[in-house]
């Protein structure tokens, strides 16, 4: 089924806009290498940058370090060898809690996201982790729910939801810290067409740097003007969307497949 | 795919539902060490005891018949205390053989286990109205603000929340395995005993190693919220003066209940 891409003009648009804040890195990650404990080697030598307002995807064959580099941009696992830094700050132990306030990490799995037993004391979390106020704490809650759409399931219980909902709840959890940096664990993954548009179109609407792990290249095309690969723990290429995804050999050589329509 | 048997919540608008679920969790606690403290034989302070259950029951629209059907659940438990009807000295009440054994239930045994039998299943009846008439997480914010421990607190309101999880996963681990036992026409179905109780332990195994391996991702998950080692909450219930007055009336029925069985 052919799938119409009216926003193309937009993405590119966008492109050129992020182009202006070349000067404003908010993510700097140099020649971070890091093996877990039982000596696998997840990460060799990542070195990227990440200015603000810019959308980017990252992509590559499972395995091939995503999950592992996005548990480092906010200091879950610190890495022996590389620095990570956020909004200019590293990620040392004093600047962690400013840090996680700066980057919204939502995981691949929303029942990993979703350990509270209400919606609302999921969203309310961060937060009230934070130390806001409770009438801020209710305010900024219902503020997230209701840009994901989902303000009526506030007294639901989690685990009653569908995968798309739980997904949608997983991004408002985040958003009602008010990041500045998305950060996403493969967010399409295991949706239903409908679910995905929806999710898709939810993602368009933000404003927040993003860096989003995925192997939906289809999405990536509609939302994402730059593109990361990795494999074997390593970036291997990282340039404007459409230049990539034209590069077939490129794509082959990494198990990547932009489905034809 | 779920199992909701775990979700004893019967929704309702009653008087009891209405309650404070503090006032709901103290009661059923007072209710609970007011039946531990009743004399043993004190019958009409048991049948009082009941009466308060079946008021609450009423007030909550619930069927009394199926609060007390529940609470057999807390028969197996009670038996342990059965020796105590052979043990207690006193005069014979009747006496029985069993092979070569003869055994004799004594009148102060006999008293004493039906005191207990009763007091569990009145305990465990006053719990049953508390979970059917208090949604799971209103009585977890009840045990926050009455402050029992915060890792207490905080493992009864992981096990709610993962509890159906692992319950999931487990049943998609049963389906798994009944989807690959096969039987060839002229084959005994299954491999021998050994084998089958190795598959059903590897199978326990796998749920711990994955419930392990969730609980780190978890972990993580709450450290990238913010996260430092102490879980905050908010106070979504005020007490009001019903609250106040459904507190005192139990207080009151409890206390005078022991007096009662206590001169009576």
């Amino acid at each position: 089924m052919p799938i119409v891409h009216p926003e193309a003009a937009q993405v590119s648009a966008g492109a050129e806009a992020t182009s202006d804040n070349a000067l404003d890195p908010i993510l700097q990650i140099e020649r971070l290498t890091f093996a877990y404990p039982d000596g696998r080697v997840a990460l060799r030598d990542v070195s990227l940058t990440l200015h603000r307002g810019e959308k980017t995807a990252l992509v590559g064959p499972n395995g091939a370090g995503k999950s592992t580099l996005m548990l480092h941009l906010n200091g879950i696992l610190n890495a022996a060898n590389g620095a990570v830094k956020v909004a200019g700050l590293p990620t040392s132990k004093e600047n962690l809690p400013r840090i996680r306030g700066i980057i919204g990490l939502v995981f691949q799995n929303p029942d990993d996201q979703l350990f509270s037993p209400t919606v609302f004391e999921d969203v309310a979390f961060g937060p009230l982790h934070m130390g806001l106020p409770e009438d801020e704490v209710r305010s900024r809650v219902v503020e997230a729910l209701s840009q994901v759409d989902m303000l009526e399931y506030q007294h639901r219980l989690s685990h009653h939801l569908s995968v798309g909902e739980k997904k949608r709840i997983a991004i408002a959890t985040v958003l009602s810290m008010r990041p500045q940096i998305l950060a996403l664990d493969e967010p399409t993954a295991g949706l239903d067409p409908r679910a995905r548009r929806r999710l898709i179109e939810l993602l368009r609407e933000r404003s927040e740097t993003m860096l989003v792990s995925t192997h939906d290249l289809l999405m990536v095309r509609e939302l994402f003007p730059r593109m990361i690969i990795m494999d074997e723990g390593r970036v291997v290429a990282d340039g404007p969307t459409e230049e990539l995804l034209a590069d077939e050999p490129l794509l082959q050589a990494h198990g990547l497949e932009l489905p034809r329509c | 795919m779920h199992i909701d048997a775990f979700d004893q919540y019967q929704e309702s608008d009653s008087l009891v539902h209405r309650l404070d679920p503090r006032v709901k969790v103290v009661v059923t606690a007072l209710f609970i060490l007011s039946n531990a403290l009743l004399p043993d034989g004190a019958w009409a302070g048991f049948l009082i005891a009941f009466g308060l259950i079946a008021l609450v029951a009423i007030l909550a629209r619930l069927e009394l018949w199926r609060v007390v059907k529940r609470s057999f659940i807390a028969l197996p438990f009670a038996l342990a205390a059965v020796t105590i009807a052979f043990a207690a000295p006193g005069p014979p009440l009747f006496s029985f053989a069993l092979g070569p054994w003869e055994f004799t239930v004594t009148v102060p045994g006999a008293t004493r286990f039906l005191s207990i039998l009763l007091r569990s299943l009145l305990s465990v009846q006053m719990a049953i109205l508390l979970t059917m008439t208090t949604p799971f997480p209103d009585l977890i914010h009840a045990f926050r603000h009455l402050r029992l421990p915060h890792s207490l607190v905080a493992i009864i309101a992981f096990m709610y929340r993962y509890l159906f999880v692992l319950s999931d996963e487990a049943l998609r681990l049963l389906r798994a395995r009944a989807a690959r036992t096969a039987r060839l026409d002229d084959r005994a179905v299954g491999g021998s005993v050994l084998w089958r109780a190795r598959v059903t332990g590897n199978m326990a195994g796998q749920l711990f190693v994955r419930s392990f391996e969730r609980s780190d991702r978890v972990y993580n998950a709450m450290l990238a919220r913010g996260y430092q080692g102490h879980l905050y909450t908010l106070s979504p219930h005020e007490m009001s003066g019903f609250d106040w007055a459904a507190l005192g009336f139990f207080a009151l029925a409890l206390l005078a209940l022991q007096i009662f069985a206590r001169i009576g």
